[in-house]
């Protein structure tokens, strides 16, 4: 029995191996690949990353929607009630896209504070908030209230 | 009066799911036949007020009785009669209506067809299915009843999310929870066998048509879904790696790899304790599916509302089901006994690689899926995973999965010689390395490193599948005879395994070989793509029963030739005042020429998708090989041989030597 003791330690050892080393490459691709939330308050405050992928979500704002007549790009402005930022986006908007619905973008932060989004979603229910977007909305209106104070 | 009697009608089946899923139970463990004896008349009177439950609603949705909130939520008198049919599952408390019945359904499919079965282990596996029965059925009577009433009742329902009204989604549904349910089959032979203490060849052998049904179902609805979402969601992807399509994936990645290791169970009486495992993992990630989907911590189409008593329930039931089968796990397996002994290269090491990958793969799957979810809840932040680290996790795994897929079969039981296997394969490898290079080449004019990884891993599949069923033949009489005369378990294995080869060709050639493009376009205007000409004719108004559309007319020809006009709407619900994408698509094996209308962009200009994409259905006709493939694996004699010789541990061990 000398060899089936033998055979089932190399499994052994070749399973945890093999596991060990996906565990350790799923974390680091993991790490690469999060987008991190941010509100527009967030992004004006200087919080969002730089250099990488994030989420931004708010309301568009009324009126901030422009259109290149020659291409697909459009910019709009997003808000959370208290702040603003501007998108830039260049392809086809979602169904639901519209003024005062609340949307995400993932994007990357430019120089000038604008987000040059790589994707628009906005789900598919008419009532439909994305939840980031509401607390983003909450946490604004919260402190909003201590904003006005202070001008 | 009618919605009350379907209440009373489930809150019956609940009741009697409850009994049986006691009675048996004692029954069995005290050796009381009487008692033993009810499990099988408990199913039957189950599914039948199931059946009425289920019944009730679905003729509520038919004569639009929007005194039902939830048919006044669901449905609309504009909507044609197959959605408002459809209908019944389109929502949250009929989707869950749904799976109860279809739960009745497979708790009375096995007491149909296990009369040979002892009655002990019969009544014990019916127990456990009655117990996850009454578990949901007093979910659905508790916090989702379908049958509430408004009062006073609405003049006009609010309509059927225009999202599923289709055919994909009339199909989807019910395929994936028929496959959900069937887990739980699985999952109910394995506790029964742990209760019994007769974990043996026999139980996994009853075990196995079972779990590849469930399977066939779930594969069937994964490919649907995925279909769907193709054509339907408007921007032509077939898999987002969203939390809600992973919830679907996970358990059949789990559920293939208890397949598998049945198959090791019943075969070489070994891996035993290790499959009751992976049948308790795969049904408590069908419960997670569930939780994700149904309870709101996720927001997409299939989040239907957002009430927290509700994700608190299942996740209750989740905790339930996942604790006390581990905790008989625990007390039971470890007098389970494993026979078998293998050598380092046999089938049984590939059977075990084909585990340890699927399990891996199912693990950092879940990783990215419920990550955010638990940080959020944790309060530690928002984020999200994206599909890169989805698929630079689970691209590297399925490439050694492939590899040692094609060689699996191929392989002895037990023990087996490199030199042998060496000798048996190199052809296959050298046909799909040189062709894996050439293939690509000439239909693409192109070497991309990863595109020639997959066709030669696709190739290798289909070499390796051909190769084992030359090599079954040899011993047979004659060659006609040795092709055609072999198990169909057989060939539905190796259906199955092409399937794989398919998808993966659909996958690699429609990502890397698609052109896509988005523009604007007005009247007139052309655009060449894929050699393919597409010409904007302009756009018209239409309707249908319940919506309004603008279609935007495209012609489309090769060579001057006129080939189709694709017609894409964009169409506006009126009900629900919703938009909505309709794609125009010219389906073909080869490529699909696929169009979708934006929105206006002012002086006569609309945003326009137009996409050439290869074999991109290859991808859903590799799921429907595999699906094709289960149920002639399901089907196959030997399972219904052994039902009719009372069925003993050793048979198994018997069965190897006939057949390898």
């Amino acid at each position: 029995m000398r060899t089936k003791q033998r055979n089932r330690l190399i499994l052994a050892i070749v399973i945890v191996a093999f596991v060990a080393v996906s565990a350790a490459l799923a974390l680091t691709a993991l790490n690469k690949n999060i987008n991190l939330f941010y509100s527009p308050t967030m992004i004006v405050n200087g919080e969002a990353p730089k250099d990488r992928m994030f989420r931004a979500g708010g309301m568009v704002s009324v009126g901030s929607v422009q259109r290149d007549p020659e291409t697909l790009a459009v910019s709009f402005r997003l808000n959370d009630g208290a702040n603003e930022v501007t998108v830039k986006y260049k392809g086809i908007l979602p169904d639901l896209f519209r003024e005062e619905q609340g949307i995400v973008v993932q994007g990357k932060l430019a120089p000038d504070g604008t987000i040059i989004a790589s994707e628009v979603l906005a789900k598919h229910d008419e009532n439909y908030m994305p939840p980031e977007v509401q607390e983003a909305l909450d946490t604004a209106k919260k402190m909003g209230v201590t904003g006005a104070e202070k001008e | 009066m009618l919605p009350e009697l379907g209440n009373f009608a489930l809150i019956l089946a609940m009741s009697i799911a409850l009994v049986q899923g006691v009675i048996p139970l004692v029954g069995a463990a005290r050796g009381i036949p009487g008692w033993i004896a009810f499990a099988r008349p408990a199913v039957w009177a189950q599914f039948l007020f199931l059946l009425i439950s289920f019944g009730i609603l679905t003729y509520a949705f038919i004569v639009n009785d929007f005194s039902v909130a939830y048919v006044a939520n669901n449905s609309n008198s504009a909507l044609p009669l197959g959605y408002r049919i459809s209908a019944v599952w389109g929502g949250h408390e009929g989707s869950l209506l749904l799976w109860v019945m279809l739960m009745g359904a497979w708790s009375a499919a096995v007491g149909l067809f296990s009369k040979r079965l002892p009655p002990e282990m019969v009544a014990r596996v019916l127990a456990v299915m009655g117990l996850v029965s009454a578990g949901f059925a007093a979910f659905v009577v508790f916090t989702s009843n379908p049958f509430d009433r408004y009062y006073p009742a609405p003049v006009e329902g609010r309509d059927l999310n225009p999202l599923l009204q289709d055919i994909g989604l009339i199909l989807h549904p019910p395929m994936l929870y028929m496959g959900y349910v069937g887990f739980s089959v699985a999952f109910a032979f394995a506790i029964a066998a742990l209760l019994g203490g007769k974990l043996d060849a026999a139980w996994a052998r009853w075990s196995r048509p079972w779990t590849i049904t469930a399977w066939m179902f779930l594969t069937l609805g994964i490919a649907l879904g995925s279909w769907w979402a193709y054509y339907e969601l408007g921007w032509g992807g077939w898999w987002f790696w969203d939390p809600v399509e992973n919830a679907s994936f996970l358990p059949w990645l789990t559920g293939t790899a208890l397949m598998h290791s049945l198959a090791v169970s019943e075969k070489r009486s070994t891996f035993k304790s290790w499959t009751v495992l992976l049948a308790i993992f795969a049904f408590s990630l069908c419960l997670l599916g569930t939780f994700l989907v149904r309870s709101g911590v996720l927001t997409s189409v299939h989040a239907f509302a957002s009430d927290p008593t509700r994700g608190v329930f299942v996740l209750m039931l989740l905790a339930i089901v996942v604790g006390v089968s581990l905790t008989i796990y625990a007390w039971r397996a470890p007098q389970v006994k494993s026979a078998g002994n293998f050598a380092l290269l046999s089938r049984e090491t590939f059977l075990l690689s084909n585990n340890v990958l699927l399990v891996v793969a199912t693990a950092t799957i879940l990783l990215g899926t419920i990550y955010p979810l638990i940080l959020d809840a944790l309060n530690l932040g928002k984020i999200s995973v994206g599909p890169p680290y989805f698929n630079a996790v689970f691209i590297p795994l399925m490439i050694p999965l492939i590899i040692a897929l094609g060689i699996g079969p191929l392989s002895r039981w037990k023990q087996d010689e490199f030199s042998r296997l060496a000798k048996l394969l190199r052809g296959a490898l050298l046909g799909s390395l040189v062709l894996g290079v050439l293939l690509p080449w000439l239909l693409f004019d192109s070497f991309e490193p990863m595109v020639i990884l997959g066709t030669a891993l696709s190739l290798w599949l289909v070499f390796t599948v051909f190769l084992d069923w030359l090599h079954r033949s040899r011993h047979k009489a004659n060659l006609w005879k040795g092709l055609f005369g072999q198990p169909l378990s057989f060939y539905g294995m190796s259906l199955a395994h092409l399937g794989v080869a398919v998808t993966a060709i659909g996958i690699t050639y429609s990502s890397y070989y698609s052109l896509e493009k988005d523009l604007r376009m007005a009247p007139g205007d052309e655009l060449e793509l894929g050699g393919y000409l597409f010409r904007f004719e302009g756009v018209q108004s239409n309707h249908g029963p319940n919506y309004t559309a603008t279609e935007g007319v495209i012609s489309v020809s090769r060579d001057g030739k006129q080939i189709d006009t694709l017609h894409t709407q964009k169409r506006i619900y009126t009900a629900q005042q919703m938009p909505m994408t309709e794609a125009g698509i010219d389906p073909g094996l080869f490529r699909d020429l696929y169009v979708a209308l934006g929105e206006p962009l002012g002086d006569g200009g609309w945003a326009v998708r137009i996409y050439y994409k290869p074999f991109v259905r290859w991808i859903w006709l590799g799921g429907l090989f595999m699906a094709v493939g289960g149920i002639l694996a399901a089907s196959d004699r030997r399972y219904r041989l052994v039902a009719k010789r009372k069925a003993e541990g050793k048979l198994g061990a018997k069965f190897v030597a006939q057949e390898s």
